[in-house]
């Protein structure tokens, strides 16, 4: 039979292999022939498998994921060449839920990004128009989805690394509550924030995924065991749900007529579908979220990234002289810009002196964030808001301003600040683009967050099949 | 009376003797082939993850409880950021400004603190100097790396090298005794770095310290100390200024100078430390500190205590019985009940010809003397069945094949002379051998007597009671 990679989700390509309808090999197969066709345009894999390695559904991993055997460089040049010696603890459970790998996909260098600009193996093309940017860090996995490259696949989050490449490419994204998926086996950015999550076709196929990879891990001392199991959602309507939408989350500056529309038109649905909805406030964590997150992430990934030296694994500078110089020479060549600026800005908020203004502060304005959602959401059970300020940007709109291309997490790294889940779903288009809606709960709230994105994604019944590929 | 007054502090690193490393499930080991004990997390791969030691924390509590210090009911792990090729993460995994446990006391040294952290690779230099700058090459054992390290900083109470030397080993000797490390200096599982400064005798003001490094063995903990008291008093003399640096000490009886500057203040590395986001706090329960409280043998220091007071021993006889805890244990195995009034003979026995006879630091419950044989042979000698010296045969005999005391004394017919005319015979027969001798001890040379006396033993293969000897000789001399 023909598999149309371009409609295929998870769930229904796992009938089709429990019906005999099409094997593993050759759903493996037309994938890769999708790849063959389009991913020379969008650039969404870094490399593929020729064969599947188990009987199920193929899945798509992010560069980040360490895979026993399998190049895993992190979107780095500093890793060229690594094989890891062991699978990452989502991979092997992915794996023994018979899942195949595809291939790994393209991301910004280190997961520092939100375009896959910062690949140091160029960047990544939008489904809905190679022109722009699919999004990042995760941009990768988000097209790869969206281009009917995969079925699914895997991401990471750190500032807003799933969330905005979902919205970006008109898919469903989860940032999981923080400590629910293993890190073990994850290239670490920045270890309290970085969460492995699902990139899927429909929340349906987000909840069977995050089902696989979530729960305690013994080899990652922060993660829990779910308070619940994952459910399926089934329902279409909200009925007794108390929709918040945060003000400062929803009319912040450089929020695009287009987004805000397709936001709002979503939040009527919400009522229209029986939920109360009410305006709430976060100034906050709108206000402090992304300074604080620019300090946090940044000190931790000056720590996390020492390791890449040259000493033991990947990039080793070619020199004659003594260790300081290999050391120099290896972080000079091995490192693109953007990692090189988060090294120095971490570096310096550690520093003796500069830590209680910068490094401590923000641990306590963090402190501060968490409680903050946790008073709204004693009176709302979902919090609503775009996803990215704006839709895909063209390549190189932003490459020249660090501080611009920062701006697109402003709304996706307040609550990754508080360690909530996040789920971005598609809500419309904006000038032929998709656009995201946010939905933020409670932690460990991924149950709500699944049936209220399922009713809603029912209500508004976006088609994620890009356009011009229709 | 000197000038100036030593101030010292030490920073002891101890192995904590756990099967696995303190982060990963890799056994610890000394003297397996390089890079065998070894993993993806102690190489420190990309998304490797530390797992806390169980039972590292928990003996760093019992370590804790013997030193007197306050347990702390959350501790929280810290990085401590640098680059060097024995450090796989560029950082190391320690504990900073919430260590497990704070204050206490050990002798007449105050503890400011103990935490928990992993050890560092060994790097190899290749070459002429042994030291990193000059090798030719340096190659890394990543084996030791991550081995669980207790650190434990004394406050500034220490004054002398000697009482450095001196407390370091009852330190040891405690950890010994809990069970926790193998406390070997020359296996590196207890490194100790000193902080030494001068100030004017009499002074309530600390001076410049320098922190001195590299001291790998008792000795030269001790020479390195007075080395650097030397330096320091010869830079105050000259009216200069100590500066506050980081020295390493060149052991080499030939290293000119001994001591080197390592860094300067300013050079002094800002190791950025930060909370370990990878780890959780480490939260202690009561019940924990409980349990380790309840598991811990009597320390060196009360048993000292215990033995002077129960035993009457003397001070130098229970010092050497309590730090030498395998002695403690053989000397009061030994000890037959109600035998309190011989305990200071017995102990003198253990200590002296017995420990005399095995190879250094050996422990006596694994030589062929039980402890009830050398009960035994130490009541003979009480009952004057055999001499001093017939008793020292059959402790080397005890030695050499074990066996009982009475059995070899029978059997080598070492039984003391009872009867004093056999002995007076001896005497008089010693006496008219060396008249020479005999004329210059009438004429009131005492020390002449050795001929006389060394004659009878041969005489009497030593089963004579050296006392007795010396009365009888006086007797029949007429002096």
């Amino acid at each position: 039979m023909t598999v149309d990679t371009l409609r295929l989700t998870a769930e229904a390509a796992a009938g089709l292999l429990d019906r005999g309808e099409v094997s593993a090999a050759e759903l493996h197969d037309a994938y890769l022939a999708a790849i063959g066709e389009r991913d020379g345009e969008l650039h969404a894999y870094l490399r593929t498998l020729d064969e599947p390695n188990g009987e199920g559904v193929p899945i798509a991993f992010k560069d980040v994921v360490s895979t026993r055997g399998v190049e895993t460089t992190a979107g780095s040049k500093i890793l060229a060449g690594f094989e890891p010696v062991f699978d990452a603890t989502v991979a092997t459970r992915c794996y023994e839920h018979g899942l195949s790998l595809l291939g790994k996909t393209n991301m910004d260098e280190f997961a520092m990004g939100s375009s896959t600009e910062n690949s140091a193996y160029g960047a990544s093309h939008n489904p809905w128009d190679p022109s722009r940017v699919p999004g990042g860090s995760s941009g990768g996995s988000a097209a790869a989805v969206a281009g009917g490259l995969a079925p699914w696949a895997l991401g990471s989050d750190t500032g807003g690394s799933i969330k905005q490449p979902a919205a970006l490419c008109g898919i469903v994204g989860l940032r999981p509550t923080y400590g629910t998926v293993s890190r073990s086996g994850i290239v670490a950015f920045a270890s309290s924030l970085d969460q492995v999550g699902p990139l899927t076709k429909t929340v349906r196929d987000c909840a069977l995924l995050y089902r696989i990879i979530a729960g305690r891990d013994p080899c990652d001392s922060t993660t829990v065991e779910l308070p619940a199991p994952v459910e399926l959602p089934e329902g279409t309507d909200l009925e007794g749900l108390r929709v918040g939408v945060p003000r400062q989350l929803n009319e912040a500056e450089g929020i695009e007529p287009g987004v805000k529309a397709a936001v709002d038109a979503a939040i009527q649905l919400c009522e229209q579908l029986g939920a109360s909805v009410g305006e709430c406030e976060l100034p906050l964590s709108v206000e402090y979220g992304m300074p604080c997150y620019y300090l946090i992430a940044p000190a931790e990934a000056s720590s996390n990234l020492a390791r890449y030296d040259g000493v033991r694994y990947g990039y080793r500078a070619p020199v004659e002289g003594g260790l300081t110089e290999l050391y120099e020479r290896t972080r000079h060549d091995g490192f693109g810009d953007e990692p090189k600026r988060r090294i120095m800005l971490g570096t310096y908020a550690l520093s003796a002196g500069y830590y209680d203004a910068f490094y401590g502060q923000a641990q306590k304005v963090r402190t501060i964030i968490g409680q903050e959602f946790r008073a709204v959401l004693q009176d709302f059970d979902v919090l609503v808001s775009p996803t990215s300020p704006t839709v895909a940007f063209p390549l190189g709109a932003r490459t020249a301003n660090p501080l611009a291309m920062y701006l697109s997490d402003l709304l996706a790294i307040p609550p990754n600040m508080a360690g909530l889940p996040g789920l971005s779903i598609p809500c419309g288009l904006s000038e032929g683009l998709p656009v995201g809606l946010q939905l933020i709960g409670p932690q460990f709230s991924e149950n709500l967050l699944f049936r209220v994105g399922h009713a809603l994604e029912q209500a508004i019944g976006f088609d994620s099949v890009p356009e011009r590929l229709r | 009376m000197s000038a100036w007054e030593t101030v010292i502090g030490l920073e002891i690193h101890a192995h904590l003797k756990t099967r696995t490393k303190m982060f990963c499930r890799c056994a610890t080991g000394f003297g397996e082939p390089p890079n065998t004990l070894t993993c993806p997390v102690c190489l420190a791969h990309p998304g490797t993850l530390p797992v806390p030691n169980r039972t590292a924390v928990e003996w760093t509590i019992k370590l804790g409880l013997a030193l007197g210090c306050a347990i702390a009911d959350r501790a929280v792990f810290a990085r401590k950021n640098y680059f060097y090729p024995d450090l796989p993460k560029g950082y190391q995994i320690s504990q900073y400004d919430e260590p497990l446990c704070r204050g206490g006391r050990l002798g007449e040294v105050r503890i400011h603190r103990v935490h928990l952290e992993e050890d560092a690779a060994k790097l190899i230099h290749v070459g002429a100097s042994g030291r990193i700058h000059g090798s030719d090459a340096s190659v890394v054992d990543f084996n030791r790396g991550g081995t669980p390290l207790a650190e434990i900083v004394t406050e500034p109470d220490i004054r002398s090298p000697e009482q450095a030397g001196e407390w370091l080993k009852l330190l040891r000797t405690t950890l010994r005794r809990l069970g926790v490390s193998d406390v070997n200096m020359e296996e590196g599982s207890l490194r100790c770095d000193a902080n030494i400064s001068l100030r004017p005798a009499g002074s309530g003001q600390l001076g410049v310290k320098t922190e001195l490094k590299n001291m790998n063995s008792f000795r030269f903990i001790e020479r390195g100390i007075r080395a650097e008291i030397a330096r320091q008093e010869k830079v105050l003399r000259g009216g200069g200024r100590v500066e506050q640096e980081t020295l390493h000490f060149d052991p080499r009886p030939d290293a000119h100078p001994p001591i080197t500057s390592l860094r300067s203040k300013e050079e002094a590395h800002d190791y950025r430390y930060f909370p370990e986001p990878d780890l959780l706090p480490v939260t202690i329960d009561p019940a924990m500190v409980e349990a380790a409280r309840a598991e811990m043998s009597e320390l060196p220091v009360d048993r000292l205590e215990r033995l002077r007071r129960e035993l009457g021993l003397s001070a130098e006889s229970a010092r050497l019985l309590a730090f030498r805890g395998e002695l403690g244990d053989f000397f009061e195995a030994a000890l037959v009940p109600d035998g309190g009034s011989r305990a200071q003979v017995l102990a003198n026995w253990v200590t002296g010809e017995l420990a005399s006879r095995l190879e250094d630091g050996q422990d006596p419950a694994a030589s062929r003397v039980t402890p009830q044989a050398l009960g035994e042979l130490v009541e003979m000698v009480s009952e004057k069945q055999v001499s001093v010296g017939a008793a020292r045969q059959v402790l080397d005999k005890l030695v050499a094949g074990g066996g009982s005391p009475a059995t070899i004394v029978e059997a080598e017919g070492l039984a003391a002379i009872d009867g004093a005319d056999e002995l007076a015979g001896v005497v008089a027969a010693a006496i008219a051998a060396n008249a020479d001798a005999a004329q210059r001890v009438r004429d009131g040379n005492a020390k002449a007597i050795g001929p006389i006396v060394g004659y009878v033993m041969r005489e009497t293969k030593g089963r004579a009671d050296g006392t007795e000897v010396s009365r009888l000789i006086a007797e029949q001399l007429g002096i």
